[in-house]
């Protein structure tokens, strides 16, 4: 398994010429990251008037969530501490401002200005101590406490984060509270290792109707209902006859049925994984052709 | 680097009380036309710094901004273009941005300001 970028060397560091490259290499990458900008955008809950926004955007790297910010006319200012990817967003004609910045220094913005700041995977990076001079808490503190000053009242800060752990998490999102962000943490699919991802929303301003937190995409909110307890029955049931030997196994039972692909195909939804469309053959028997 | 990111930057140098404007060293200049947005640019206008939009597009040669402004003036199609015109068309390339308290210089190359501070001045 492939270890964290964040523990094998600096930010500055581990962003070089090569691994900024296959930000413009990999089709995969690419969409990735404009997924995540879209919901970040999306999170971000701009007023619907067509008017473009000011926004920015934390750790822009090669510009590919800028470009999603772009497309929807809004105008950014992006930053960065990889001189090598912010060459590749000139590269690629990134339409933003771009400033080569380290965000765990503080913001220099001037205060109120900003209409909205979104930050794809750059959040985590701030806890980490890289040099000797640095301190995570008060790192995070900077930039809380400048990112805070220079948002618009009522503006909100969307950050795509991938802590390392529950620790982490409460870091960060302690750091913003204390800065006098309101907001929370938003989990689209919590129950896929793959596609769960964690979104930090945060309101500058005091707590109001606004600041409530936005709810997950593919989040379970109710209990699944259909597990009634004669399937629950069939289960153990088959469970216990996989350790018998082959022979002995029971063969009376035909096959899943329906009810329970259905069940299997809803449960991979939830987790976000691509799963065919239901249609009038899901779980049809084939015809005996020979 | 438009003139719409120097107008919202500022010197965030440890012991600067006022870091605006950023004093602004030419090297080169461009000029990329963009297709103006007359919303965008009501919007801006409140967030402005005008004193500083005035005297940063004249020290990157572009003199054709008024000294006083009000909001009536948005009205104006000609007042607007002189406007999307220095906020967004004209680019510093090459350069410097110099804090007003300190003169420390930031370098402004390919059109990214380096930003990034020495270990004592955070």
């Amino acid at each position: 398994m492939a270890s964290r970028p964040e523990v094998q060397a600096p930010p500055e560091i581990f962003y070089n010429d090569v691994e900024a490259r296959k930000y413009t290499s990999s089709s995969r990458i690419i969409e990735i990251q404009a997924k995540l900008s879209e919901r970040a955008l999306e999170l971000l809950a701009l007023p619907d008037d067509g008017v473009p926004r000011l926004l920015l955007d934390i750790g822009c790297g090669s510009g590919l969530s800028g470009e999603t910010l772009s497309e929807n006319g809004h105008t950014w200012i992006g930053l960065d501490i990889s001189p090598s990817m912010l060459d590749i967003a000139l590269e690629r004609e990134a339409e933003g401002d771009l400033l080569l910045s380290d965000m765990g220094q503080g913001l220099g913005l001037r205060p109120g200005v900003i209409d909205g700041a979104i930050s794809i995977s750059a959040v985590q990076w701030l806890c980490n101590a890289d040099k000797s001079s640095h301190e995570p808490r008060l790192r995070l503190k900077a930039f809380f406490g400048s990112l805070y000053k220079c948002l618009a009242r009522g503006a909100r800060a969307v950050f795509q984060v991938y802590p390392e752990s529950i620790a982490q998490r409460e870091l960060i999102l302690g750091s913003a509270m204390r800065a006098g962000f309101a907001g929370g943490v938003v989990v689209d699919f919590p129950h896929s290792s793959k596609s769960r991802k964690e979104y930090l929303v945060l309101t500058c301003g005091p707590p109001s109707v606004s600041t409530a937190v936005p709810k997950g995409k593919g989040e379970d909110g109710e209990s699944s209902s259909e597990d009634s307890s004669g399937d629950e029955d069939n289960q153990t049931v088959s469970i216990s006859d996989r350790h018998r030997p082959k022979k002995k196994q029971k063969l009376n039972r035909r096959g899943k049925g329906r009810e329970w692909v259905m069940r299997k195909k809803d449960q991979m939804r939830r987790k976000g994984n691509v799963v065919p469309p239901d249609t009038k053959y899901t779980a049809r028997k084939r015809k005996a052709r020979f | 680097m438009r003139l719409l990111t120097h107008n919202m930057l500022s010197s965030n140098i440890k012991g600067v009380t006022n870091g605006f404007p950023l004093g602004i060293v030419v090297e080169k200049v461009i000029e990329k036309p963009v297709e103006m947005n007359p919303d965008f640019l009501k919007n801006m206008f409140a967030k402005i710094e005008w004193k500083a939009l005035v005297d940063a597009s004249r020290s990157m040669g572009y003199a054709e901004l008024p000294d006083q402004v009000d909001s009536s003036m948005l009205d104006s199609v000609e007042f607007l273009q002189r406007f999307h015109h220095a906020l967004l068309e004209l680019h510093l390339e090459e350069g410097a941005l110099v804090c007003p308290e300190t003169g420390r210089k930031f370098p402004v190359n390919k059109g990214i300001p380096n930003m990034l501070l020495h270990e004592d001045e955070v």
